[in-house]
């Protein structure tokens, strides 16, 4: 039982789940889109400034909705038993880790690209600098996110008031990679700044943080 | 041993006086700033204090995470050894000693600061065994949170009469204190909320989550910072030796004060468990039967 | 750059802040350690 062919049967289980459902999916996009209408009354789009802030409102709104989504990572699990059911497996903890965190990703991803548009129709949206470079930062910025999000989400498992201890935990350690998002987005909008440092930081945040997870999971895993 | 502790906080007390009167009377004023840069000598020695804390929990945790398994433990301490000697050899090759001089450190004080890791890894090893080590945690946490919120309120308000701005976000020093600030007040909350058995442990892995995040904190402001030019809080630059002086002895009147209080802490955490294990018995055994004479390794000196 | 007197408004109030913060959190230990005290009593056994 290898360690890929045990993550993927665990991510193929997961969305087969949730696409069945749909429950969460549908509560998340709708929540999604409230999260940019919200924005868009609250800071005005015409602004001449908007577009040095947008940025930061992308990333924010993706936050929030990261963490709604995190935070039902684990709740499936703790139905049925099957988190005891993990822990007395065979199969090695980090595939299960790997499995929710690759999960999250994806779930969090298409919640970004839902959101994205509305961004850029809410707030005329023209991007002054290099284009693709959004793709390197979306994708390790939400990786950021997630990781550690997985990780704090199974920690706050075994808290009281679960739902608070996600955010109480995440947004902490998650500065680092909130502040390169925002500025490399930032960077990239205006044209105004380069942002390779930025994207540098985020591989070395992502990269730090995913092994400190890998190495760390399994005790969390069994804690009782 | 009881004697000892009023002993100590007289000679505290005495010191802390003696660096007050220094402060404010004995240190000369200062050009730029006039007296009110004086609130430097409590700002900076409790921004030391409370990051010597929470390195000694960063030890702490690490220890605790690697004391599970006879061959974490030895694995650990190897690995602590080794970073401690590759950072000594690192700090004096020509490239890393010439980026060194040029932000203004000393590279045998950066060589020493590595030398800390191992030396502080052993010496709390020794000092508190088992169970004690938590404790430790959890009691430099706790005071490490105090002086650090002592910083994040002086520091804004030596920052408002000098520079005209309470805060600065790209002010590296102060930012940095207040996610450190934030990622203990996050640990803190979740030693009280958890209702696992492992609670420790958890805690532990959050500890080691943020001291993996402190640098990351500090790269990504300071690049922030080349990009947007912001008022440096604090400053920069040489000090005159008399003010230096004054600072380190209120530095020492403040660390004696915080291990007094660490000590407080840590003694009633102690008593805290005692209670708490004397209570489990009672429901193990029943009300009327709790032996006299039950004690607890905590309560006495570890074999 | 504001007035002598005004800055040392400032001056007095960090150092009064200190030790009022370091105040609350020793009285915090004083009235735990009393009320630990008390309930080690109450079960009858000898203190710490």
């Amino acid at each position: 039982m290898s360690l890929w062919s045990v993550t993927l049967a665990t991510l193929k289980k997961d969305i087969r789940l949730e696409w069945r459902s749909k429950d969460a999916l549908n509560s998340m996009l709708f929540f999604s889109l409230l999260v940019v209408v919200i924005f868009m009354f609250s800071f005005d789009p015409l602004a001449e400034e908007s577009r040095h802030i947008v940025g930061g409102l992308v990333w924010v709104g993706f936050l929030f909705a990261a963490v709604m989504a995190l935070n039902q990572t684990w709740a499936r699990e703790l139905r049925n038993q099957v988190l005891d059911a993990y822990r007395v497996s065979p199969a090695p903890a980090t595939a299960l880790f790997l499995a929710k965190a690759l999960g999250n990703f994806i779930f969090v991803s298409v919640l970004e690209a839902l959101m994205t548009p509305l961004f850029v129709i809410f707030y005329n949206l023209r991007v002054l600098g290099p284009a693709w470079q959004l793709i390197p930062v979306a994708v390790l910025g939400t990786w950021a996110l997630v990781v550690n999000g997985t990780f704090f989400a199974a920690i706050s498992l075994r808290t009281r008031s679960r739902e608070i201890m996600l955010p109480l935990l995440l947004f902490p350690i998650s500065i680092p990679a909130v502040v390169s998002m925002v500025a490399a987005t930032t960077s990239i909008l205006t044209g105004e700044d380069s942002a390779h440092f930025y994207i540098v930081l985020l591989l070395t945040y992502d990269v730090v943080f995913t092994t400190a997870c890998l190495a760390l999971f399994e005790k969390i895993l069994h804690a009782e | 041993m009881k004697r000892l502790f009023p002993i100590l906080s007289a000679i505290t007390a005495a010191l802390l006086a003696y660096a007050l009167y220094q402060a404010l009377v004995v240190a000369p004023t200062d050009a730029q700033q006039g007296d009110v840069y004086r609130i430097i000598y409590y700002h900076v020695p409790s921004a030391w204090t409370a990051f010597l804390l929470f390195f000694i929990n960063f030890i702490a945790s690490i220890q605790y995470l690697a004391s599970g398994k006879d061959s974490s433990r030895r694995a650990a301490k190897w690995i602590v050894i080794a970073v401690g000697v590759l950072g000594v050899v690192v700090t004096f090759l020509p490239q890393v000693k010439a980026q060194l001089v040029s932000t203004g450190m000393r590279p045998s004080a950066m060589a020493t600061t590595v030398l800390c890791i191992p030396a502080f890894y052993f010496l709390v090893g020794w000092l508190f065994p088992g169970d004690r080590l938590d404790v430790l945690a959890l009691t430099t946490a706790e005071v490490g949170v105090v002086f650090c919120t002592i910083v994040l309120v002086t520091g804004p308000i030596w920052a408002k009469p000098v520079w005209g701005i309470w805060w600065a976000p790209g002010d590296i020093r102060l930012t940095s204190t207040l996610v450190l600030w934030l990622i203990y007040v996050s640990y803190l909350i979740l030693r009280r909320f958890s209702n696992s058995a492992q609670t420790q442990m958890l805690a532990a892995a959050l500890a080691v989550f943020g001291a993996l995040d402190v640098p990351l904190v500090y790269f990504s402001i300071w690049f922030f910072r080349t990009q947007h030019p912001q008022p440096v809080i604090g400053g920069g630059g040489s000090m005159d030796p008399r003010m230096l002086h004054t600072l380190l002895i209120s530095w020492m009147a403040f660390l004696c004060f915080a291990f007094l209080v660490c000590w407080s802490r840590f003694r009633l955490e102690l008593l805290h468990r005692e209670v708490e294990a004397v209570h489990a018995m009672k429901s193990l055994v029943g009300k009327d039967r709790v032996p006299v004479g039950t004690s607890l390794p905590l309560s006495r000196r570890p074999q | 750059m504001t007035t002598t007197t005004n800055a040392l408004k400032f001056l007095y109030a960090a150092y009064i802040a200190t030790w009022a913060i370091h105040a609350f959190y020793i009285s915090t230990l004083v009235r735990r350690f009393s009320r630990l005290r008390r309930e080690l009593k109450e079960s009858g056994k000898p203190a710490l």
